[in-house]
């Protein structure tokens, strides 16, 4: 168990806000964010390389805010894979272990196995560089395993891999940790399919500070606030000006919005949030085709209303023009509201009482 | 502006190549339109920054021709071709103002003071950057800056193409969706021809016209998002193109059919007798799930299921232990160990032969 308490630092660029977690053994934490969310410099805070203002670092009970980077028990890998050149691949994944005292015929079986586990075994006694990105990776990924570390943190690690090979080792990553369960692996990330795809939990960073946590499918159906909605919704989350009068929602420009099912809250102004699932062809709305993007057999539409932009999805490989009029139908079972400042107020009729 | 043809281009960095392996670039005939958007999609080392080198200058083929609107400007230099171009990172000059940035290219061509003022007020509305005119590029963010970066090619008036090398890798996912944007109504607006050299083919789907698939300096496909998608010309692309990638399921041959103990879908059985491996090829996205009790063509019990936010992708084991996947929008409301049933239309299982469609 690794428990964090009010994490501060003062860092040039992004500082850490006075950031609490508990994180437990045996589960893998997807850390969401943008650029500039402070994603690292919370995992380089922990690893002590970033020196705290104020806050506390405990692992298992045992106040480690102090302790040298060395003896915290973490490995950290970035995504630049960092290996050693004139190594082998078996002897670079076999030296931690030998800087940990073990003698060599320990170490280079630890490391084979481990290496196997990689689906690297065959490849032992190449040089890194006789190897792809995501062989390399592998080859980074299992030196940092192969500790044991009790903490295990991961900064962006496919960042830098070609696509396919991104999707590949995301398949195979849950399988690579799969025995790990004494370890807390940590696992940053600006891509939210990838967060919601690996994480036990997920935990979204905004501005330096932890804004929500939780579960991957409960975050992203409920958000608590437009900010996570925002980080967490790929393709994009639209939001659009509104406000409630008389116990109707509204768009800003007057057109009404539908709000079957929707318990709305008092009068006054509210964003509206629309998925790209919230919209269908067909129906009361008016928009012009902004763009129209293919995306596997679905096609993404960007539609210019009125009142604001927003994305909608449709099934299957349809070709709308650039500057069409196309009607449309906003289906309020996958309305979100949030209010002026920023809180998911969305209440159902089938979630009262 | 111009039309782009590649006769028989193809490269090799060894002086003397021995087969088709020296090759980085297997000799290719393609013809891009004027004012279109294509990308040269594929793995590290597939060839298609070598092409894209060839088309801007900075490597000269070793064989073939390239043409500009009919003219060869194969041993042209870069300088005189008229190309501009936008890399990973954002080459602009921080310590000047976006103004300034903008107008540097016409500076260097001694471009009159009130055309350069014009030009930039025009690039500048283009881009939605005219608010930011004179503020220190520094100060802007990544997508902004490949803006500029975009802006610089864009201010003349002579630009033959923009050759964009993985301009969005730098950016943030939902930034990359507006970036994108952006790019395809600059397109619109100017008609000038976009080149996207990537890796990644959510990215290609929905930025280009026409996609031009690369293995081993080999040209795999040439076509549109929705041909490349629908109709893959072999296992590659049927892999490469789409996330997840295309199903493969292996038929064998019985009783004058293809067919397998997963699916009841068959092809028909070719005549000729042969020892080639035939496949069927469904994408996940034609895949739909339906209750066990309904009417299908099989059934698998989920192993399972990867939320992605709106779509989920479910894992399913067949009979024959085949594995496929299928991406739904109804993933939330299934359970990892349940069983469903599976339709797939004809038209979307696809027969290939030896790793090449065939049907």
């Amino acid at each position: 168990m690794l428990q964090i308490d009010h994490l501060t630092t003062a860092d040039a660029k992004v500082s850490l806000d006075d950031v609490s977690f508990l994180f437990e053994a045996g589960k893998i934490y997807t850390i969401l964010g943008r650029t500039g969310a402070g994603k690292t410099e919370l995992l380089r805070a922990l690893m002590g390389l970033n020196p705290l203002t104020h806050g506390s670092i405990k692992l298992d009970e045992k106040d480690i805010t102090e302790e040298p980077i060395r003896a915290r028990n973490m490995s950290l890998v970035y995504q630049q894979f960092i290996n050693y050149p004139h190594l082998s691949v078996l002897d670079n994944v076999a030296f931690p272990l030998r800087r940990q005292g073990k003698d060599k015929a320990q170490a280079q079986a630890l490391a084979s196995t481990m290496l196997a586990t990689v689906g690297l075994g065959e490849f032992l006694q190449r040089r890194p560089a006789q190897l792809s990105g995501g062989q390399q990776q592998r080859v980074a990924l299992a030196r940092a395993m192969v500790k044991q570390s009790r903490i295990l943190m991961l900064d962006e690690p496919l960042a830098n891999l070609d696509y396919k090979l991104r999707e590949q080792l995301r398949e195979e990553f849950p399988r690579l940790v799969a025995d790990n369960d004494e370890s807390i692996i940590l696992y940053t990330t600006t891509e939210p399919r990838e967060a919601m795809e690996l994480g036990n939990t997920m935990i979204v960073m905004h501005n330096g500070s932890i804004i929500a946590s939780g579960a991957p499918a409960e975050l992203f159906a409920n958000p608590s606030t437009k900010d996570t909605a925002s980080v967490i919704s790929d393709p994009p989350i639209s939001f659009i000006p509104g406000f409630v009068r008389n116990r109707e929602l509204y768009f800003n420009e007057g057109h009404q919005a539908p709000s079957e099912g929707l318990l709305l809250p008092e009068d006054g102004p509210v964003t509206i949030a629309l998925r790209p699932d919230a919209i269908e062809p067909d129906g009361a709305f008016n928009a012009k085709i902004g763009l129209s993007e293919f995306s596997g057999s679905q096609t993404i539409i960007h539609l210019d209303f009125d009142f604001g932009r927003a994305i909608m999805m449709v099934e299957g490989i349809e070709t709308f023009a650039a500057g069409d009029d196309i009607s449309v139908s906003i289906q309020s079972e996958h309305i979100m509201l949030f209010a002026p400042d920023g809180r998911n107020i969305t209440l159902r009729n089938n979630q009262h009482g | 502006m111009a039309k782009i043809v590649l006769e028989n281009l193809g490269h090799s960095y060894s002086a003397n190549p021995n087969g088709e392996y020296d090759y980085a670039l297997k000799p290719v005939n393609l013809t891009w339109q004027d004012g279109k958007t294509y990308a040269l999609l594929g793995p590290s080392g597939c060839g298609k920054t070598t092409m894209l080198n060839i088309i801007s200058g900075l490597v000269s083929p070793s064989h073939g021709r390239l043409l500009f609107d009919g003219q060869d400007v194969t041993n042209i230099p870069t300088s005189e071709r008229n190309i501009a171009q936008v890399f990973q990172f954002p080459v602009i000059y921080s310590t000047k103002t976006v103004r300034q940035n903008l107008a540097f290219p016409l500076e260097c061509r001694r471009v009159a003071p009130a055309r350069i003022r014009q030009r930039v007020a025009e690039v500048a509305s283009l881009l939605d950057l005219g608010y930011a005119l004179d503020m220190p590029a520094r100060k802007l963010s990544a997508d902004q800056k490949q803006l500029i970066s975009l802006g610089r090619g864009l201010v003349r008036e002579d630009v033959s193409a923009i050759l964009l090398d993985e301009p969005l890798t730098v950016i943030d996912p939902q930034m990359k969706f507006m970036l994108r944007r952006k790019l395809r109504e600059i397109n619109r607006q100017t008609g000038v021809t976009m080149i996207l050299v990537t890796h990644d083919q959510s990215e290609a789907m929905s930025f280009a016209d026409e996609i031009v698939v690369m293995k081993d300096g080999l040209l795999q496909q040439s076509g549109t998002p929705e041909e490349l998608f629908s109709r893959p010309q072999n296992d590659f692309v049927g892999y490469f193109i789409g996330s997840p990638p295309m199903n493969m399921i292996n038929l064998e041959a019985r009783q004058g059919v293809l067919a397998t103990d997963a699916l009841s879908l068959t092809h028909q059985a070719p005549t000729e007798s042969s020892n080639l491996l035939y496949q069927m090829g469904i994408r996940p996205e034609h895949i739909s799930l339906v209750d066990d009790t309904v009417a299908n063509i099989g059934v698998g019990i989920i192993k399972k299921i990867e939320h992605l936010g709106v779509d989920g992708i479910v894992t399913l084991e067949l009979a024959a232990n085949v594995i496929i996947k299928a991406k739904t929008r109804k993933h939330t409301q299934m359970t990892v160990g349940t069983a469903m049933g599976i339709n797939v239309r004809h038209n979307d299982a696809l027969l290939y032969r030896d790793g090449v469609l065939a049907l």
